[in-house]
């Protein structure tokens, strides 16, 4: 049975021992020889979670072994010939087995006993991929013998596999809850052990956020690993070469190109430099304004509209970049006989300026707000103007929370990816002039892993090698910036 | 300008022209600061003027491309079903209905409305270009739909060619040569004619929100793209906001002052903060990679987005908990409640809004969300509606992405009235989100 299936089953008979929990402790508490410990619903649900739990603990973690198991049993079966090929090759053959394992259970019983005479050679393997592609499963060429065979041996397994999970499963759910009936008594700490049980939950709850975490910089360091198997770091990280050339499936890793990380970071951080041009001044003093100058009413209509740029999706930037900005600035260009590409840093830059400009105006906001009043008014004292006040007292009293928030608008600028995806380009050039394409870390890991690639090459895992520069990068600035933050506002509190 | 008005002026020397002087000097630095004053305030101004001028820009651009894309221009045909044509032999097998040539049928009823020579295979070929490349199907929906009205003539509306569309909605200029705006001058003229008859009309074009993808821009629509989104958006308020709030209610009320809840702290805080296409990568290495899902199936995408998500609702959750003042848990600890009992039937209730509020808002980043996307194949062809999570689909702005770098002409207004679209659901939610926090919000 399928997952999704026992699912629905254990929580149908959670649902009926949460039911009969309910109306047994009803009768407990009628038969009025003693109180119950707890209210009739705590019952209830001990008795469902004591039904769902164990049952679900082991469904979780048996759906999740039964692939990578069946997977190794299978390809532990096949042909030494097969295990001798490269990895490339052996990953077309799995690919191959699961197609047509998919493709078996679809078949009459006729066709599958054809398919199967095909696996002992009494019918030709042709005949089994005319078969297969009748019912929808489509191979390149007829499949092998040993393909065919392999695909049963899966398709065995998995049934078997399937069989045992479900008696298993049945077990522990009646076992839970014969064991959770047998205690049931009106002395029974219903409530206590139902309440720690779902505070376990709450705590796995929060430490989603740390599995993530651990899940990004395992996933990027395992994969990048691989890829200075093939490609060294001195290479990578030193290169100003960027020339990947694409390699085909199947055929080998031996065409590794050029990974020079240099020009692409040179590419990123030019744009977010540009993007920062634009985005600390525009952002900076239209918090001030906000914050110091404008009116209660200025206030209502133009924060609320400013905020709109923040919640346009990136792709709407990159639409807009691509569609008209990158072609004005182009004809501008023309019309003063400059040559300005249509996609490049500037275009990239400036949108993604823009993108930036309510998120540091937002966080500015904030830290000119929370310096103290009386700070102000010292100054007013002293005689100085609004904008004397603000430039030599409230900015400097600011100024950690605004480099933080810089910071944090930095590190959005450089993981940022459909804008510089739309209007940067894919050259890796490493220039200095803003008229001209470049390309950025976010547009590679894009490029190289959009399209059918064999995954095991050094052109598609160099994506994760980048992802993990950017995401070391990236940290590193949250980081700080957040530390910055956080510390200064402690400072007024 | 008298000296007197001057507040504060400091007493001066002895010597008046020695005073006078100082007054001037003072005159003179206080216009200046109030200069500097003026243009200070005038650059807050300019910055928040740019700010809004570019948003102005923006929409305006996206909705003057876009608009048009709500039309299709669409022949309206009295097609005659020739069953010598769609049913030789008679028996209405449905395997022969299903690949007779509908598209000859399509073009003599249009030869014919336009007086065109039907014998003329140069003729024919030309009123063949003024329909979509798509137009079999439609007719072939009728016929399949109803095998009885073989033999009868029906009135159809078929769409017409993109380049067509293009020049109906004067995106095409009709006095360029022949060559360049590939338009015949005999096509030209059937065009004019059909429309002066009222056959060839702008009508709504459901399909852009009902079509899946395809090669023709007339017949391409975002509607297996609105329900990949759909089910991603299920994917995510389903595990995102249970877990979040669960994890929030934890941080909040129960975690103990410690390393250990220091960690996740900071990591809640970072990953709000980590670029999106991190996240994409993620999801390939460890759902797709690792787990075996299958590549371009919007459960991965739920779950990639989930994960991304997560961060938002805790943070928003967090802090609607944190407002409820102390003393609600108090009175409920007080009667006799447990803690949980206070918290799950006194606190949460009340921050509730908070977190509906803080909840919608990741939504609705989830769903313009793109990056991740692409690094999970959801850049995909798919003409099929998904039937499930686990089937191949693709995503709303994904789809702006596709066709807004496929080459042909006619996807750029398709694809601005996509972002049209998704604006549109967009500034929805956060509308929603900001009458919910209007409406239940409380001050303590």
């Amino acid at each position: 049975m399928s997952t999704s299936v026992l699912l629905l089953g254990l929580l149908v008979a959670a649902l009926l021992a949460f039911g009969l929990g309910l109306s047994r402790a009803n009768a407990l508490a009628k038969k009025g020889d003693a109180h119950l410990h707890s209210r009739a619903g705590y019952y209830g649900t001990y008795l469902a979670l004591w039904t769902l739990l164990p049952a679900l603990i082991v469904l979780g973690i048996w759906s999740a072994a039964e692939a990578p198991i069946i997977r190794g049993v299978v390809s532990a079966g096949l042909p030494e010939n097969v295990k001798a090929l490269t990895p490339a090759e052996q990953s077309l053959i799995v690919g191959r087995i699961n197609s047509v394992a998919r493709g078996l259970p679809r078949l009459t019983p006729e066709e599958f006993e054809t398919v199967r005479k095909v696996r002992y050679g009494f019918t030709t393997p042709a005949e089994a991929q005319r078969v297969l592609q009748e019912r929808g499963t489509v191979l390149g060429s007829a499949p092998e013998p040993y393909v065919i065979a392999a695909a049963y041996e899966q398709v065995e397994l998995l049934q078997r596999s399937r069989t045992m999970l479900t008696a298993l499963i049945a077990a522990l759910a009646l076992g839970g809850f014969a064991y959770a009936n047998w205690r049931m008594s009106p002395t029974l700490r219903a409530r206590n052990t139902v309440e720690a049980m779902v505070l376990t939950g709450l705590f796995l709850a929060s430490t989603v956020a740390i599995l993530t975490t651990v899940g990004i910089v395992f996933s990027m360091l395992f994969e990048a690993i691989h890829f200075f198997q093939s490609v060294s770091p001195l290479s990578f990280f030193f290169g100003t070469t960027w020339d990947p050339r694409f390699s085909a499936a199947g055929s080998g890793s031996n065409t590794s190109g050029q990974f020079g990380l240099i020009p692409l970071l040179w590419g990123t951080l030019y744009i977010s430099i540009v993007a920062l041009l634009v985005a600390v001044p525009v952002g900076l003093f239209s918090a001030i304004y906000m914050s110091e100058y404008a009116s209660r009413s200025i206030r209502t209509i133009a924060k609320p509209l400013l905020e709109i740029l923040a919640g346009i999706p990136t792709i709407v930037y990159g639409l807009f970049a691509l569609i008209t900005f990158g072609p004005f600035l182009r004809d501008m260009g023309a019309h003063i006989g400059f040559e300005i590409s249509a996609t490049s840093v500037l275009t990239a830059g400036l949108i993604m300026g823009v993108m930036l400009i309510p998120f540091v105006s937002s966080l500015s906001d904030d830290i000119i707000n929370a310096v103290p009043q009386s700070l102000r008014e010292g100054s007013y004292g002293l005689g100085a103007t609004q904008s004397e006040t603000i430039r030599r007292v409230v900015l400097p009293a600011a100024l950690p929370g605004i480099v933080g928030a810089i910071l944090l608008a930095a590190s959005r600028a450089i993981g940022e990816t459909m804008i510089v995806v739309m209007a940067a380009g894919i050259a890796a050039n490493l220039t200095l002039n803003p008229f001209e394409p470049v390309t950025t870390i976010t547009v590679k890991i894009v490029s190289q892993l959009t399209g059918d690639l064999e995954f095991n090459s050094p052109q598609t895992l160099v994506a994760f090698a980048l992802g993990l520069t950017l995401f070391v990068f990236t940290l590193c600035l949250n980081i700080y910036a957040l530390y910055i933050v956080r510390k200064y506002r402690e400072q007024y509190e | 300008m008298a000296v007197d008005t001057i507040p504060g002026s400091l007493p001066g020397p002895a010597s008046g022209n020695a005073r006078d002087k100082t007054n001037a000097a003072i005159q003179k630095s206080i216009r200046r600061r109030y200069a500097a004053e003026r243009r200070f305030k005038i650059y807050g101004v300019a910055a928040i003027l740019f700010g809004l001028a570019f948003l102005a820009v923006l929409f305006w651009s996206i909705i003057s491309t876009g608009y048009t894309s709500f039309v299709q221009s669409s022949f309206k045909l009295d097609v005659l079903l020739d069953r010598s044509v769609i049913d030789p032999s008679g028996q209405k097998d449905p395997n022969a209905l299903r690949s007779a040539d509908y598209t000859l049928l399509a073009r003599k009823a249009l030869a014919t409305a336009l007086g065109a020579d039907t014998a003329n295979r140069r003729d024919m070929r030309e009123v063949g270009q003024l329909l979509s490349r798509d137009v079999d199907v439609e007719i072939r929906n009728e016929v399949l739909a109803n095998p009885s009205l073989i033999g009868k003539t029906i009135p159809v509306w078929v769409l017409a060619s993109g380049r067509v569309d293009n020049l109906l909605k004067g995106q095409l200029d009709r006095d360029l040569p022949a060559a360049v705006r590939k338009i015949s001058d005999q096509q030209l003229a059937w065009i004019d004619k059909a429309e002066a008859e009222g056959r060839l009309v702008k009508r709504f074009n459901t399909g852009l929100f009902t079509n899946g993808a395809s090669s023709n821009p007339e017949t391409a629509g975002i509607g297996v793209a609105l329900v990949g989104s759909l089910f991603m958006m299920m994917t995510v308020l389903l595990l995102a906001v249970p877990l979040g709030v669960a994890a929030a209610v934890y941080l909040e009320e129960f975690a103990p002052k410690n390393f250990w809840t220091d960690l996740i702290e900071v990591n809640i805080n970072n990953l709000a903060a980590v670029p999106s296409i991190v996240f994409g990568l993620l999801g390939l290495a460890i759902f797709i990679n690792f787990a075996g899902l299958p590549r371009s199936a919007s459960i991965v995408g739920g779950l990639v987005l989930t994960l991304m998500t997560l961060p938002t609702i805790i943070i928003a959750t967090r802090a609607a908990i944190g407002a409820v003042p102390p003393s609600i848990r108090e009175a409920a600890l007080g009667v006799g409640a447990s803690k949980m009992q206070a918290i799950s039937h006194h606190v949460v209730p009340l921050a509730m809004p908070g977190i509906l509020t803080g909840t919608i808002i990741g939504l609705a980043k989830a769903l313009g969300e793109t990056a991740p996307l692409l690094m999970i194949g959801m850049v995909a062809f798919v003409v099929e509606y998904p039937t499930s999570p686990m089937s191949p689909s693709t995503a709303l702005p994904v789809q702006i992405y596709m066709w807004a770098t496929s080459a042909e002409r006619g996807f750029v207004e398709r694809t601005a009235g996509a972002t049209l679209i998704l604006l549109a659901l967009l500034i929805c939610m956060n509308l929603f989100a900001v009458i919910l926090r209007r409406k239940y919000e409380r001050r303590w």
